[in-house]
């Protein structure tokens, strides 16, 4: 049953993978970076300090983004 | 043998793709399909990419794999992100991806489809795709610096200097001929000013919700925004054609340019995250969409192009905007062939995700492919109408009158036959009271999209439908353009003035904010008024300026790619750079020469004034004004235009210098003395 299950997720895997990817690009086009990858680096490079929750990154995101500070939105022509 | 044949696919692609530029350029009769040019555009840049990308890459540039990215030496989970290539592909294409592209060309067809064609297709792979691609490879060797902070790394802080008043001065053209292509669009249409204005309290509120209730869900707030702003076109025609809700949202033009000034201070002064955020997903969302449906549209209709191959516009009679094909057309053709204000993108938050330096080759040069790409498709659309309404639609007033009948006597004289009957009948058909003189790009290319998105979906019943989700996608993207824009212009008048008084240089400081944002909407709004008053429309005297200036720009981004790869001593190959150098500045010195000194005033500047002046001495007054005041106003405009083509001629001549001198330095000096973050070693 467990392989059976395992060979289906396996068949699964290239759509799922596709959707996570589309969705990172998609917010990624408004400049905001994957909590969850951001959230695991911190967890494994800096063990010592406690990532920012959720809220907080995206709202940090958000200003850095349109601040003006270092990668603020340059838009197009 | 095997390396050989591995060749063939390409060659035979190539073939192809002559083959196809053959049939369109050599083509003369009634119409030709579309899917030539796109057939010709495909092929252009994949052998491009497949070859002369790959040149860059591996013998220009030396693209090493093991160099370790900014991403990857200082990553932080949030600014320095070591991100897979096909999503950064994504996030560059939709920060490079704005207006310009879907208004130039559209501009340009006046002088028929063929010159902008291959302006597009030559301009992008010898010069906007090479200065992307080198741009986002010489900030990924200097952890993610901005072009101003790599010029003046690299040519010294004067060029610096220079190079970041000139960037402000054509952030500042840049607004102002924006907001003017949707004021262009919105007078006298009760229907796209009700979508437009909508998108306000929808852009507050996805910021609240975002903000308090469920932060961080880009993609749920995003399809909530999207459904609401579907429903305000729905609404639209329902405000269109009441007849105590239509006068509210019929508007003039100064009315609407006064708003959106207002709007772009308030815009630029409160919380980013309040309006600015939410807009940002829903225009960048929304062009995205529209530019898939677009190339769907073309490639399921298949649509025949009636715009001749080259009109007799060439001679810079065009009622469009003034100018012979030289140097104007390159310079209408600014973004989808190549783009200054792409060196900034290119400089901004993309080499600092890039993976490995070698996938700058994928993202900077293959990102401005698809950008030229949406260029062709803006093109075909204006040319699948009929010549006929394309210029009854972007001729001003001052040359075809303001009703049908007067507007299809002049058109057709100009061999564009075209009945009053068709003029009304479209404006009905798109929910307009008139469609005449809205030039400007934005409503050519809606009617465009609604000629070929309503062939895909709904037939005529939709074309009303269509026509306003195009508008309001060109609106709601230039409208943030404006908003964001002059929160950058408000940053870089903190940075300059706060050379002369430090104090400026803090953005928590709530006078500066102000000042800064005041100066900045105040630089913008003045050429953005002055534009909408024109009698030959405005779009006419401003977007030449625009290109000049963006044009500039690149040239100064490709100087300085010139620069160092003298620097990193590989001379052989900077002809790279250096021919589409040459060319930009052939283009935008001859340019900005006649814009000035043209005896035509259509064209130039002073001659305008002269004649302006001429006749005040006289005591007449010429139309636009209607008082002597008025007619010194036009003449005080003319000086301040001219004086600003002047900024922008000194300050690539300064440019120029420098990177002569550097150049020149650079040849003296032994070895590799480019700022690299690693030495290469030398030739």
């Amino acid at each position: 049953m467990r392989q059976a299950f395992a060979s289906v997720r396996m068949k699964l895997d290239p759509l799922v993978c596709a959707c996570r990817m589309a969705r990172q690009t998609a917010h990624l086009m408004v400049g905001l970076q994957d909590y969850d990858a951001y959230a695991a680096h911190v967890r494994t490079t800096h063990p010592d300090i406690e990532p920012m929750d959720r809220a907080t990154f995206y709202r940090q995101a958000t200003d850095r983004r349109y601040g003006g500070g270092p990668g603020s939105a340059f838009r197009c022509c | 043998m095997t390396a050989a044949r591995s060749h063939l696919p390409w060659i035979a692609l190539g073939l192809i793709g002559a083959f196809a530029l053959a049939t369109v350029a050599l083509h003369r009769g009634e119409s030709i399909g579309a899917l030539w040019i796109v057939v010709a555009a495909v092929c252009t840049y994949l052998v491009a990419y497949r070859y002369y990308s790959l040149f860059i890459a591996e013998k220009v540039l030396r693209l090493d794999p093991s160099y370790a990215t900014p991403a990857v030496r200082l990553n932080d989970g949030l600014d320095y992100v070591p991100t897979n290539k096909n999503v950064l592909f994504g996030h560059h294409f939709a920060a490079i991806a704005g207006a310009g592209p879907l208004v130039g060309p559209v501009l340009a067809a006046q002088m028929g489809y063929l010159p902008g064609t291959l302006w597009i297709l030559v301009g992008v792979v010898v010069a906007g795709a090479v200065q992307d691609f080198i741009i986002l490879f010489l900030s990924t060797r200097r952890d993610g610096r901005s072009l101003g902070d790599i010029i003046r790394q690299e040519m010294g802080a004067t060029a610096g200097l220079i190079a970041q008043i000139g960037i402000l001065l054509i952030m500042i053209i840049l607004l102002a001929v924006l907001a003017l292509v949707v004021v262009k669009a919105l007078v006298g249409s009760p229907w796209g000013m009700f979508t437009v204005a909508a998108t306000i309290p929808i852009a507050l509120f996805m910021g609240l919700y975002s903000r308090y209730l469920r932060p961080g869900r880009v993609g749920e707030i995003s399809v909530i925004g999207v459904v609401l702003l579907m429903a305000s076109i729905v609404y639209g025609q329902h405000v269109a054609e009441s007849p105590t809700l239509a006068p509210l949202f019929t508007l003039k033009g100064e009315t609407i340019a006064l708003l959106i000034i207002g709007y772009g201070f308030v815009a630029s002064v409160i919380p980013v995250w309040l309006l600015l955020a939410p807009r940002d997903y829903l225009s960048t969302f929304l062009k995205i969409g529209a530019v898939v449906g677009l190339a769907v549209g073309i490639l399921v209709v298949m649509p025949e192009v009636r715009m001749p191959a080259v009109t007799k516009f060439i001679d810079g009679t065009g009622p469009v905007f003034a100018g012979s094909l030289f140097p104007f057309l390159f310079i209408t053709i600014a973004c989808g062939a190549v783009s200054g204000f792409h060196s900034l993108i290119a400089s901004g938050t993309t080499p600092k995700l890039i993976e490995n330096e070698t996938q700058a080759r994928f993202i900077g040069y293959g990102a401005m492919l698809t950008e030229s790409f949406v260029a062709i498709m803006a093109l075909i659309a204006a040319s699948v109408l009929d010549p006929g309404i394309y210029f009854a639609m972007n001729s001003p007033a001052a040359l075809i009158g303001t009703t049908p009948e007067s507007a299809a006597a002049a058109v057709s004289s100009w061999g564009f036959l075209i009945t009053p009957q068709d003029l009304t009948l479209l404006a009905s058909q798109v929910g307009e009271n008139t469609i005449l003189s809205r030039a400007g790009g934005a409503p050519t290319l809606a009617v465009g999209m609604s000629h070929i998105l309503s062939q895909l979906i709904g037939g005529e019943a939709l074309m009303a439908f269509w026509y306003h989700f195009a508008i309001l996608f060109e609106a709601l993207f230039i409208l943030t353009t404006v908003d964001a824009g002059t929160r950058v212009c408000r940053f870089m008048i903190q940075d300059l003035i706060g050379n002369a008084v430090p104090s400026f240089r803090d953005t928590k400081s709530w006078t500066a904010n102000v000042i800064a944002t005041a100066i900045a909407v105040t630089a913008w709004g003045y050429f953005l008024y002055q534009g909408v008053v024109d009698p030959l429309g405005g779009i006419n005297t401003l977007w030449p300026l625009f290109g000049i200036s963006n044009q500039m720009l690149a040239a100064i981004a490709l100087m300085l790619c010139t620069v160092v790869l003298f620097k990193l001593k590989r001379e052989r190959y900077a002809w790279v750079t250096i021919v589409p150098t040459v060319w930009l500045l052939i283009c935008t010195l001859t340019a900005g020469w006649q814009k000035l000194f043209h005896p035509s005033p259509s064209i130039g500047f002073l001659s305008h004034a002269r004649k302006f002046s001429d006749a005040a001495a006289r005591g007449e007054v010429l139309a636009p004004a209607k008082s002597v005041e008025q007619m010194g106003r036009i003449v005080l405009n003319d000086y301040v235009n001219a004086g600003l083509t002047i900024a922008f001629m000194a300050v690539v001549l300064a440019m120029v210098f420098f990177g002569i001198k550097w150049i020149f330095a650079a040849l003296k000096a032994d070895g590799v003395t480019a700022n690299d973050a690693h030495v290469q070693p030398a030739e």
